[in-house]
């Protein structure tokens, strides 16, 4: 099948990214609040998209319970910083501890279902999603059940407190590159190869030597870590978080913005999110026909665009790619 | 000549049915030894053992003096031992260079930080299993098509690159299953004088999963014969070709009663 011709291809890449650099940069003030707020929470979804991207769309393993970590993450830092238990652990030390909770939880799934492949992975990541909903629905105790988790302390960088959405902004952005950097540099490794050879398939990548446990746990652990961060910022930005922020939408919603961008693309996965999460709000304007024709758009676009909008592509990612012969 | 591989009362059952029954069978370093047998005959299996793919039932697997028994196949593979499929399973989506720079991976070993940092230890590792890589690609005559995604390669080419893709491993021990299946004379040709090449370049032992009869008769130093996972022959090919046992597993017997079934006394004379 012949793959659909990239995007952009023709811009040099320093031109062009720092074309983005500086319209990223100058965007909040101009667009205000309404919008910076909108850009935060594709911010936050680009942030699970690359993370949950590192599990389905490099090494394959299909994962639709990814809600759980953030779920994890944002609960870790609302209990750690809000009334609830009167602690108030700075912003910037409860970052890394999410991240690692929402790490020891990705091993925790990845231990039993190791040894599960395809639609029998989906069902058991799904059940643990859903698993950890309940969890934070009913320990009323430790999270307050459906009342949720008030008041939760916002960071603050310095003396300024990190409290309106065009300074959420530009926090946010921080988090989009670092894991869009981090992700683009596991993709191309030894690791992120090990993975995609694992996605193709996993009996032969088996034999060619990569231990296929070690390499499903780590997608697992570090495609969790990625959500951990995620619900940290988000629980530190809405102020208060409710177990039904942790639905099964939101891994739904997560997926579909990597389908959409292209499975195994971090510019694609960027690009969902604008667009998967973008386009419903800038489609407030066909007022009842919003969600009609959103749907609508999506389904041209998978017509026409079948394997994402800018799919993956293995033609030379590789550090040490060598130069076609002259 | 010392043996590089030695399988003792291998025996392989899938509930009932026992496709490979306590073979003993040794292997001879630096030789090309041709694995020949009826359809189910075991041969596949037998590589499916070898290389950890499906567990063994009873009996051990020797390589170069170590037990295999309870390994997993990556480590198997960093022992040495590589093996190509019958149906080709490359990695589709990843160019000819990818798929041997997988093959790499168990002979690298930046983790997660070196991935990360990409320090300088990491880098010099990434480029000297890139130029390795380019190596073998062009000992297979492949470099021209590097940066070509593997489904979009001609299937000579394809079966070529498993053949580098194995390679990349380091192995002692190469396991060819069926090299040369769907391919018309002239590739074949070529092909056998590649796995001639290999042997002598890299001082690789091969053992050869092949139903080309020519293939089989010209390349290989020794020929096993397997019939319902049970050894049936071994010797030089000219030796195995007639033997009385190997063509009546071809064939079948002539007659009910003409010959009887020959005794294992017959069994062609081991080689020199």
């Amino acid at each position: 099948m012949k793959s659909p011709a990239p995007l952009f291809r023709k811009i040099p890449p320093a031109v062009s990214l720092s074309a983005v650099i500086l319209f990223t940069a100058v965007l909040p003030p101009v667009v205000g609040n309404y919008w910076s707020q909108v850009l935060g929470d594709i911010g936050i979804y680009m942030m699970l998209g690359i993370g949950l991207n590192v599990v389905v769309g490099f090494a394959g393993l299909l994962d639709l319970g990814y809600v759980a970590f953030f779920g994890i993450g944002a609960y870790g830092y609302a209990l750690m910083a809000s009334p609830q238990f009167g602690m108030h652990v700075p912003f910037w030390l409860m970052l890394p501890v999410c991240v690692a909770l929402a790490a020891a939880g990705g091993a925790l799934l990845g231990i039993p279902v190791l040894r599960l492949r395809g639609d029998y992975l989906a069902i058991v990541t799904l059940g643990f999603g859903e698993i950890i909903r309940v969890i934070l629905n009913n320990l009323d105790p430790l999270t307050n059940g459906p009342r949720g988790l008030l008041r939760i302390d916002p960071p603050f960088l310095g003396a300024t407190p990190i409290n309106n959405p065009q300074r959420w902004y530009y926090l946010i952005l921080a988090g989009v590159l670092v894991a869009a950097f981090t992700a683009d540099r596991l993709n191309n490794s030894r690791i992120g190869r090990a993975w995609i050879a694992m996605r193709e398939d996993q009996d032969a990548a088996a034999v060619m030597g990569i231990d296929i446990l070690k390499y499903k746990l780590l997608a697992f652990t570090i495609g969790a870590s990625f959500a951990g961060a995620g619900g940290a910022i988000f629980a530190a930005r809405q102020g208060a978080i409710f177990p039904e922020n942790f639905s099964l939408m939101v891994s739904i919603n997560v997926l579909c913005l990597i389908i959409i961008g292209g499975m195994g693309s971090i510019p694609g996965v960027i690009l969902g999110a604008v667009v998967l999460i973008g386009l419903p709000e800038m489609l407030r304007g066909t007022e009842q026909y919003r969600m009609l024709s959103f749907g609508a758009l999506l389904v041209i676009m998978m017509i026409f665009r079948p394997s994402g909008l800018l799919p993956a592509s293995r033609r030379r990612p590789a550090a040490a790619a060598p130069r076609e012969p002259e | 000549m010392k043996p590089i591989l030695q399988t003792i009362h291998l025996t392989k059952a899938f509930g009932g049915l026992t496709a490979l029954s306590a073979l003993d069978l040794e292997i001879e370093e630096r030789l090309i030894v041709g694995l020949i047998g009826p359809n189910g005959a075991g041969k596949t299996t037998l590589f499916n053992c070898l290389t950890g793919v499906i567990p063994v039932t009873s009996g051990d697997i020797l390589f170069r003096g170590r037990s295999l028994r309870g390994l997993k196949s990556h480590q198997i593979t960093r022992l040495g031992i590589a093996r190509t499929f019958q149906n080709i399973r490359l990695f589709q989506d990843m160019t000819a260079f990818e798929n041997i720079l997988v093959g790499r991976h168990c002979r690298m070993q930046a983790g997660v930080w070196g991935a990360l940092s990409r320090d300088q230890r990491t880098r010099r590792e990434e480029r000297d299993h890139a130029s390795s890589s380019i190596r073998i690609l062009k000992l297979l005559g492949l470099e021209t098509i590097q940066n070509t995604p593997a489904r979009n390669l001609a299937y000579g080419a394809q079966r070529r690159l498993e053949i580098g893709r194995a390679l990349a491993t380091d192995p002692k021990l190469l396991l060819l299953d069926e090299p040369t299946a769907g391919m018309n004379p002239s590739e074949t040709a070529e092909l056998t004088a590649l796995i001639r090449t290999l042997r002598d370049k890299l001082d690789l032992t091969i053992l050869l999963i092949e139903h080309d009869m020519r293939v089989v008769m010209g390349l290989s130093d020794r020929v096993i014969v397997l019939d319902h996972g049970v050894r049936i022959a071994e010797g030089p090919p000219c030796a195995v070709q007639n033997h009385p046992r190997v063509i009546e597993a071809y064939l079948g017997r002539r007659g009910m009663t003409a010959t009887p079934p020959a005794s294992p006394s017959q069994e062609a004379p081991p080689h020199p």
